[in-house]
């Protein structure tokens, strides 16, 4: 027998005591990793839309008047009659510090065209990268080629476009070959065809009025890189499409701090918790450590019994606080949140740093107790004497 | 030089007008393998002095030597080691750890110290096989008679092999048989050299002893320290 065997026993014995201890770590510990594990899924949540969401950097001309929005998000100013951008340019995009955060370049050149006599808004783009920028498109039929077109859900309904139709576009024959889904953006009232043709048919060789830019978002420098590409392009206006996220991102760190908050209260309410209950047991064990000390127990021997203790149950804690708090955000979040379907996966990090919480408050809350026990007068604990 | 030497022991509990006297001036010594019994009333300062020979309860005033070792002159942790290597105490209500089975409790001494398991075990059923308890290694306290708890208790006491044994009314909650038991069993003990100071109201159990020391209203009645001064 050992010092260990004596913590152990006396916790099998002191049942009810062990498991109340236990319960003021486990919530504190499972609070913790629970607002963590929140907040950690909803940001990956938020990422993962955002990676979605296609573009999230914009580059238009440089310009102080003209209003326009696209996709519901301000662009800020664009002109047709001001500097154009020169294709060419678009080079240098891929010489910025964070190049490798680029996922796509997607130049788009707008103008105005007659269709069978009808106005439209035509938009040239590049249609090998439109997958990563508009991940949203549905198309109905093929992507066009040299002399196609891609006709947004309105645009076709209003200029009645059908699939595989031949049309005039500024005098030049090109076919219908697909049709875009309604997306509820500003695409459904474009017709598209690629780069070059678009130039050709508004005769704006070289030219392009807008670049979209597709940056991996996960922990993406986005604003570093918008500086970066304005220090390329100086004639260029760059913008960062986020607010929408930054909003919610706001939203989720004013959530974070005050669960943070929450949990610290908490955690020092399961602290005080075990240091007011082994209090209590180390005032009913007072006879029990006057028998220690008696038979040669030194001070240090009777504290590491207490530690011993507080360690083991805290060790338990640390477990089934993680597994409590980990499990109870996912079911929670598949049970109120069933479409979104967040995915959480087991945090190496955070069950270490579960354990490790537990531990400490654990073992910072049974030193005063442990410290209580060892001063114990053995000549006053074993009253008989 | 004695053994075991008291020079001038005093124990004031509390201060000023409250102040009380346990024990008065006490001077006394014990040879290596002496039998000696404390008497006395209740309240007359015998379990204090117990205490204080038990290294537990430091005196107000006066010295307490055990093999040339100033006790009281050590530190907490150096007493808990002196307490480990050179006293056995047996409890006049046994203390017994109530959820340590037998064998456990008589290891306890040895739970602090760097030996292997089975060398401590070894030494607690030694120690049970002295005291006649070997087949109940495995109960626990309350699955024992009284008589049992008192063999268990002393088995504890000496699993240690200590050379000094104290003991505070081993008898005292024990019918006259199972007494009769544990004198004997502290016979064979001071037979095989163990120094024993054992307190007790029982005549009887006081006529074991090699020697008796009355105390009475804190100090000794029967003129020990003047033995004492005449080894000196």
């Amino acid at each position: 027998m050992n010092l260990s065997d004596i913590a152990f026993r006396n916790l099998l014995r002191r049942k009810s005591k062990a498991a109340f201890i236990l319960a003021g770590l486990v919530v504190g510990v499972a609070t913790v990793v629970a607002v963590i594990s929140f907040t950690r899924t909803m940001t990956h949540d938020i990422n993962t839309k955002l990676e979605k969401f296609g573009a999230n950097i914009l580059i238009v001309p440089r310009t102080d008047n003209l209003t326009l929005s696209y996709g519901g998000i301000s662009l800020g100013g664009i002109s047709f009659d001001v500097q154009p951008l020169r294709q060419s340019e678009l080079q240098k995009i891929s010489t910025i510090k964070n190049a490798a955060n680029v996922a796509a370049i997607g130049p788009m050149v707008l103008g105005m065209v007659t269709i069978e006599a009808k106005p439209a808004a035509m938009a040239g783009i590049d249609f090998s990268v439109s997958h990563i920028l508009k991940p949203w498109w549905r198309i109905e039929g093929q992507v066009p080629g040299a002399d196609g077109l891609l006709a947004g859900s309105e645009a076709a309904r209003i200029l009645g476009l059908t699939l595989g139709q031949e049309v005039t576009v500024n005098g030049r024959p090109m076919q219908v070959a697909g049709l875009l889904a309604p997306s509820g953006s500003q695409d459904d009232q474009l017709i598209f065809a690629s780069l070059t043709t678009a130039q050709e048919v508004l005769n704006k060789s070289g030219q392009i009025s807008i670049v979209e830019v597709a940056a991996l978002c996960h922990n993406c420098p986005v604003d570093d890189m918008v500086v970066q590409i304005a220090e390329k392009l100086p004639s260029a206006k760059v913008m960062a499409i986020q607010q929408v996220v930054k909003g919610r991102m706001e939203t989720l760190a004013h959530f974070q701090r005050f669960s943070i908050g929450l949990s610290i209260v908490v955690v020092l309410i399961g602290g005080i918790v075990v240091l007011v209950t082994l209090m209590g047991s180390v005032k009913e064990r007072t006879e029990e450590i006057g028998v220690f000390r008696a038979v040669g127990f030194r001070r240090s021997h009777v504290m590491r019994i207490i530690f011993l203790e507080a360690g083991a149950i805290s060790l338990l804690a640390g477990l089934l606080g993680y597994a409590l708090g980990a499990g109870g955000i996912w079911a929670g979040l598949h049970l109120f949140d069933a479409e979104a379907t967040p995915s959480l996966h087991p945090d190496p990090l955070l069950f270490i740093g579960a354990i490790v919480l537990a531990m400490v408050v654990g073992l910072v809350a049974s030193a005063y107790p442990a410290a209580m026990a060892a001063r114990l007068d053995p000549n006053q604990a074993l009253k008989t004497l | 030089m004695r053994f075991i030497e008291c020079e001038n022991i005093t124990r004031i509990y509390g201060s000023g007008e409250s102040a009380v006297q346990a024990v008065e001036g006490m001077s006394f010594g014990i040879d290596p393998g002496e039998f000696v019994a404390v008497m006395g009333e209740s309240g007359s300062g015998k379990s204090t002095l117990l205490s204080i020979l038990g290294a537990m309860n430091t005196p107000t005033q006066g010295r307490y030597r055990v093999d040339d070792i100033d006790v009281y002159a050590l530190g907490p942790e150096q007493r808990a080691d002196f307490r480990s290597e050179y006293l056995g105490f047996v409890f006049q209500s046994f203390h017994l750890i109530p959820y340590l089975s037998v064998l456990e409790n008589v290891m306890l001494p040895l739970a602090a110290k760097a030996l292997p398991r089975s060398g401590k075990k070894a030494l607690a059923m030694e120690a049970l096989s002295r005291m006649g308890m070997e087949k109940k290694a495995k109960r626990l306290p309350h699955e024992i008679s009284g008589g049992e708890m008192e063999r268990t208790a002393i088995a504890r006491a000496i699993v240690n092999q200590p050379p000094i044994l104290l003991a505070d009314e081993p008898t005292g909650n024990l019918d006259s048989r199972n007494a009769k038991v544990v004198m004997e069993l502290f016979g064979q003990l001071h037979q095989g050299g163990t120094t024993i100071i054992m307190v007790t109201h029982s005549a009887g159990c006081a006529q074991c002893a090699q020697r008796v020391l009355r105390v009475s209203d804190g100090r000794l009645a029967n003129g020990e320290h003047l033995r004492l001064a005449a080894h000196g």
